[in-house]
């Protein structure tokens, strides 16, 4: 990372040049269950940004001290740790969101984006630019999610957050809430910002996957390589 | 019997975990290319998913409740698993070389697959009993083998196939799984069907 960057393009970076969903292709397992619902995206959305602040700020403050060798199950662990303050604040606050989203709450620990940008980022720089960069990190995936909700929701149920739009004049369409209809709209969406960004988009090599442990295993770094 | 075979096909068919849970979405975009790989890595899901849930069902059962400790699952599961991970790895290269050789690439990589951990907790949630437990996951597992297989013959065709320069590589994979999804739709209702449940 660029040492001279701006504390405003680190903000940035992350909601549009390098969409952690979008763009990257990071976290997909969440990006296709939980959007349903615009409301269901919001709400994975800004768990994932507290978890990603917050794990951000403590492996930056920690970077001196965790040895090398061991950084990955460190890193696991705090983020584990912010993982289950938010599995409890969301049951106790906000059950329908915690019904809505089911396991993919927990699963957040191992959400590629997370534990990415604590390899990448938060090890190396100062503790309010990892700060920034888990919010702009956040709001990108937030971002995605909300987009991938909101099409999902008003084609599926004719609505966006539960307001009826269409579902009076066209029958809405319920496979766009199942399975398919998920894997279809993100599809799309990709296919869209590919179109927009017409290959300017960050490489994936910039976000360093090569470092990550699952990075053999997983979609983007193979795509780097080719 | 019959309770075991009704969770061995809704878990392998119906809640198919790629295709209708999305858990595991990673490598399945990422290892389907080649079948031989994905054959490779579907195998040591199978295997760390069975192991993990024989490790961390008895914790949480004897470890956890009984200290009123469950708010800890996560953290606990995802460390259980890191650390069987790490071990079964040291042990495969150590006693059985051959079976390291073709799995040992993809066992790192399982350690933040969220198919793992996601079977363990799903297993937790549903209640189910160790035997139970152990049954879903290996359902999980090859439900994951037989999307991983298919989704590799799928893909090898696209090969071959000209598509538009924006659908090129993970959208129009991604298209694809959609229909491969809307196939394994076709399984609702089977176990209803099969077992009158």
């Amino acid at each position: 990372m660029d040492k001279k960057r701006s504390k405003f393009s680190i903000l940035t970076a992350g909601l549009i040049k390098e969409n952690p969903v979008l763009v990257l292709l990071l976290g997909t397992c969440p990006t296709l269950a939980v959007t349903t619902m615009a409301i269901n995206g919001l709400g994975m959305g800004m768990a994932a940004m507290v978890v990603l602040v917050c794990s951000n700020i403590v492996i930056s403050l920690l970077k001196n001290i965790i040895p090398d060798k061991v950084r990955i199950p460190c890193y696991i662990v705090i983020i584990a740790g912010f993982v289950t303050i938010v599995q409890l604040v969301v049951k106790a606050y906000f059950p329908a969101i915690d019904k809505a989203l089911g396991i993919f709450l927990p699963l957040i620990v191992v959400n590629c984006i997370i534990l990415g940008r604590a390899e990448m980022f938060a090890n190396k720089n100062s503790v309010v630019d990892s700060a920034l960069d888990g919010v702009g990190m956040g709001l990108g995936f937030t971002f995605a999610l909300l987009v991938m909700g909101g099409i999902r929701e008003l084609i599926g149920s004719g609505s966006i957050f539960g307001i009826v739009i269409t579902a009076n004049v066209i029958d809405p369409m319920i496979i766009f809430l199942l399975a398919p209809g998920g894997f279809f709209v993100f599809g799309l969406v990709i296919a869209l910002v590919n179109r927009v960004t017409s290959g300017k988009a960050v490489k994936r090599k910039t976000m360093g996957c090569e470092g990550c442990p699952s990075a053999a295993a997983c979609g983007q770094a193979q795509k780097g390589e080719a | 019997m019959k309770e075991i075979m009704v969770i061995l096909v809704s878990a392998i068919l119906v809640d198919n975990f790629v295709l209708s849970k999305f858990l595991g979405i990673c490598p399945f975009l990422g290892v389907s290319k080649k079948l031989d790989s994905a054959v490779g890595m579907s195998l040591a899901v199978i295997f760390v998913m069975a192991l993990a849930t024989a490790v961390t069902w008895p914790i949480y059962d004897s470890v956890l409740v009984p200290n009123g400790l469950e708010y800890l699952n996560t953290i606990v599961f995802i460390l259980v698993i890191a650390a069987l991970v790490q071990l079964v790895e040291i042990v495969l290269k150590k006693y059985v070389p051959a079976l390291h050789r073709s799995l040992g690439v993809y066992l790192p990589l399982i350690t933040t697959n969220c198919a793992v951990l996601g079977v363990t907790l799903l297993n937790i949630e549903e209640g189910y009993n160790l035997a139970h437990s152990l049954i879903n996951s290996v359902g999980a597992g090859v439900g994951f083998l037989l999307a991983m297989v298919l989704f590799a013959g799928v893909r090898s065709r696209m090969e071959s196939a000209k598509i538009t320069k924006s659908f090129d590589g993970i959208p129009i994979t991604l298209i694809a799984a959609s229909i491969v999804s809307l196939a394994f739709m076709g399984f609702s209702g089977v176990v209803e069907g099969i077992f009158k449940v």
